[in-house]
This record gives structure tokens, sequence and C-alpha cells, in this order.
């Protein structure tokens, strides 16, 4: 296999790895449309990386940082739903995203890439990236597990339990966002949430713990990276998309196999 | 030294939304080993009042305390569990801060619901599921008991289990307890003190002692003995729109509104 190719399975089996879980709590969150939103929000600051002359990655982990953060403080005004508010934002960042790269010129960013995943292009050094962001975002959900849990299942019983919930839902929105960030390269921003929220609803439909969803949300997920690499390789069709059509696959077939008792 | 120290308390308390009142400066407070009953209408403000207790709401004016450092078991009224999450009870249980597998089955068999502990929690029966989070109140080995309307949807009997339940429990491990009730008249026999709330604290007092009579037992049967009655004592009735009148003014035909 050519190296090129051995680049991308590592990256996409690192993504699917944290993916995994931090899917499963945007499944148990119903955090689908903010996930979608931080994508977008993540062009825009790329976009806004390139203006500035500063480093793309940290423009997109900052612009993403503060969405998440306006997100949390306009979702307290209940005259407009969340779900408004979420798609307002996301429309908003993606138009404004594309306006300034276009505004920046083609040939210094490559649009398509970004929409839909650059996979093929990975480097060694986006592989220490793509692990170590990894690292530290599944060490941190390790960390807080019991809590998050807690306060994912119901804020008032975590509250009266002791746990900080707020301070807990910030951390687990603001580390969504760094995978969002990482895994975007991958698939493109448009495909990001179908590789958080796909292989978690595959793994819904066997998974008797909240442990064994997020272990097998991951391994979904890598044989959805495997198996979108080959059809990429073997069809000559763009990668991200296959990846995320292979998820796609795998979760049909799991939701039709026949259930024996009630879940 | 009947009771111990203050657990929580509320002075003053009072909270609106929307424009709408729902407390007026209530006061509660509840000691170590006291078994405090709140009981009053529908839409009275008995669950907001017991959640600005607990810190889960904040008033709109007036004071609450907790002791610091408070160990609190809480079984709310309501309680939703999103299907999204797999999770069977013994999980559920394992969630709470404290308590190991040992405790977790011990907590399930006090409550007689052990055969439950590896069904998914949004599978099991509603009254499976109010014992499941009182055995998650007890694992906190909690020094504050707060129960919203524990007795609802259960029979007579099954509340004389549960209310001689919960007077065992404040005795052995000395906790305080705060029990919503939902019935008017009806409280726990073994209730210390009873607030009839309405808005605005109505009335508090003592529940009747327990009635030997013959006629009454044979009325409720054994189960009695952990039922009482408590007689109000109101010096003001409310109108309809739950505006308060004082109870001797027959002339007067206008609201004060509150």
């Amino acid at each position: 296999m050519d190296d090129f190719l051995i680049r991308a399975l590592l990256a996409g089996l690192g993504v699917a790895v944290v993916a995994g879980p931090y899917g499963c709590f945007v499944l148990w969150r119903r955090m689908a449309y903010f996930g979608e939103t931080l994508a977008h929000t993540s062009l825009f600051g790329v976009a806004l990386g390139f203006f500035f002359e500063v480093d793309v990655i940290l423009g997109m982990i900052v612009a993403v940082a503060l969405a998440a953060l306006v997100l949390g403080f306009a979702q307290r005004d209940k005259r407009i739903g969340s779900d408004a508010i979420l798609g307002i934002l996301a429309s908003l960042t993606l138009a404004a995203g594309i306006i300034v790269v276009s505004a920046a010129g083609t040939v210094r960013l490559d649009l398509f890439a970004f929409l839909f995943g650059d996979i093929l292009a990975v480097r060694i050094v986006d592989l220490y990236a793509i692990y170590g962001a990894a690292a530290a975002a599944l060490a941190a959900l390790a960390w807080f597990w019991r809590k998050m849990l807690a306060a994912t299942l119901h804020d008032e019983l975590a509250r009266i339990d002791g746990v900080r919930v707020d301070a807990i839902n910030l951390l687990l929105m603001l580390l969504l966002a760094l995978v969002i960030a990482v895994s975007g390269r991958m698939v493109g921003i448009l495909l990001v949430v179908a590789l958080l929220v796909i292989p978690a609803a595959t793994a819904r439909r066997f998974a008797k713990t909240p442990e064994q969803m997020a272990f097998m949300a991951a391994l979904a997920g890598a044989l959805a990276v495997a198996g979108g690499l080959w059809g990429s390789f073997r069809w000559d069709i763009p990668t991200g998309p296959s990846m995320v059509v292979a998820a796609g696959l795998f979760c049909i077939l799991a939701w039709m196999v026949p259930r024996r008792r009630a879940a | 030294m009947k009771y111990g120290e203050v657990l929580a308390a509320a002075h003053g308390v009072s909270f609106a939304e929307g424009g709408t009142s729902i407390l007026e400066r209530v006061d509660l407070a509840v000691r170590a080993r006291e078994l405090v009953s709140l009981i009053g209408p529908n839409g009275s403000g008995k669950t907001t009042l017991v959640r600005i207790l607990l810190g889960l709401a904040k008033p709109t004016s007036g004071k609450v305390e907790r002791r610091p450092g408070l160990r609190i078991g809480y079984v709310p009224q309501r309680l939703a569990i999103d299907r999204a999450m797999p999770l069977t009870a013994e999980r559920f249980l394992a969630l709470a801060p404290r308590g190991g597998a040992a405790e977790r089955r011990a907590a399930l068999a006090e409550l007689g619901i052990a055969h439950i502990a590896g069904r998914a929690v949004q599978a099991v029966s509603g009254g499976e599921f109010q014992r499941l989070l009182l055995a998650r109140a007890l694992l906190a080995e909690p020094e504050l008991l707060v129960m919203d309307e524990p007795a609802q949807g259960i029979d007579v009997a099954g509340q004389a289990e549960l209310y001689h339940w919960i007077a065992t429990l404040r005795d052995k491990r000395g906790c305080g307890v705060v029990l919503v009730s939902h019935d008017l008249h009806l409280v726990m026999a073994a209730t210390d003190t009873v607030i009839c709330l309405n808005h605005h604290v109505c009335c508090t007092g003592q529940p009747e002692a327990v009635a030997r009579h013959p006629e009454y037992l044979a009325l409720f049967g054994p189960a009695s003995q952990e039922i009482a009655v408590y007689a109000h004592k109101h010096d003001h009735v409310h109108d309809a729109a739950g505006h308060v009148h004082a109870e001797d003014d027959h002339t007067h035909d206008q609201h004060h509104a509150r």
C-alpha cells in the first residue's frame, strides 16, 4: 500500500477512535445540530486565520470555542428556540466563511478540500496533531466520565449530587469543538457531524451500557473509515463522502438486524 | 435534644415568573431528625419551594441557606430519562457519587427491586422507577432526604409501607426529611411539622395524635397507624384566584392583591 494511503488510514482511525465516544455524547445530549454549527464555524475560523495571517488550526479552534460560548449565552433567552439559534449561526458562519475565503482567492485555500475533506493529503506532522488531540480529548473524557454521564443523564440529580454541571457542560462543549476541528480536516466540515453521529447511532443498536456504546461507536467508525478508503481507492470516488456512505450503510444494516427482545 | 442542627432553611423566599407570583415570603426550616410535611393544593408552589431550598432554582427575593457539605438525597416528583443512553438500573445507581457494588445491591434489595438490576432503566414500571430513585437517594447516605409526592400513584397499603420505611430511615440515620404530600388532610403520622402552602404559608402545626378509635381503624385498617389527620388552622380564606381575604371579613368584597 502506498504511503499516503497508510497515513490516510492512520489519520482516519485516530479520528474514528475519538469521534466514537464524543459522538455518543452528541446523541445523548441531542446536540447534532450543535455539532453542525460548530463545524460550519470552523470554516469561518480558518478563513479568518488566513485573513489575519495566523495559524489556520488556531483560527479554527478559536472560532469554534467562541461559537460554543455565544451559543451558551444565546440559549438562555427562550424566545427563540435553540434549533433556530443554531440554524442562524450555522448558516451565517458558513456564508461569512465562504465570502472571506473567496475574497482571499482560491489559490490560497482549496474550498472543496475544506468542505469535503482532504485526507489523502495528510502528512506525518498532521498525524501527530490528530493523535495528540485525540489522546488529550480521550484522556479528559476518561477522567470525567462518570460526572459527564451524570450531568448528561439528568442535570438536577447531578447538581444535587455535587457535580459542577455548568463546568462539565462547558468542558464537554470545548472538547467537542476540538474533536470537530480535528476531524473536519478528514471528511470536510459539511460531513464531519456524520462521523460523530452515525457510528454512535450504529452502536446504540447493540450497546447495553454507555461504555459499550462508546467502544462500539469507535469500532463502527474505524470500520467506516477503512471501508470508505477502500471504496474510494477501488472506485475512484471522493474519500470523505465515501467514508460517510460506508458509515451510513453499516448503520442501516445494524438497525435492520431483527430484535430478539426489547433493547 | 429532639432535633439536631438546622440542615436547610428558607427565609422570606419569594418567587415570581413571567409576572405570576408563585411564592410569597415563605419561611421553611428543617433540622436533623425533623420530619417536615409540606402540603397544599396543586399549583401552590410546593415543588418550586423545594427546588429553591435545594438550590436548583434561585428565589426572586429572600434567603436560602444549607449547611455546607450537606449530603442530600432527592426524589423528584417527575423524572424523564432520555432513551438515547443505554442504562441498566444498576448502572443508573452507579452514576451516584457514593457507593460501590455492594452498597448498590444492598440498596436495591432494601427497596425490593433487586430483580430489575439488569433491566434498562427506561423499561421499568413507574413504581419500580420510583423505588429506584429512592435507592439512589439512599446511596448518597443523606443527611437530608427530600421527596416530592413520593406516595403519588400508590395505594393506601403501599403508602403506609412507604411512610413506615421513611420513618424508620429517619430514626436509624438521624436525617432530616422534607416530604411534599399531595393530600391536603392526611399526612405521615410520624410528621413533626406540617406546613400548609398556598403560595404563602397558610398555617403550620402538628398532625392530630394518631386516633385509636375503633371506627377510624375500621375505616382505614392497620395502615392507618402510619397516617394521621392534620387539622388546618387558617385565619384567612382564598378566593378562586388564590387571593387572600381575612376570614371574618364578611362585608369586604374587594380583593387584596398580595
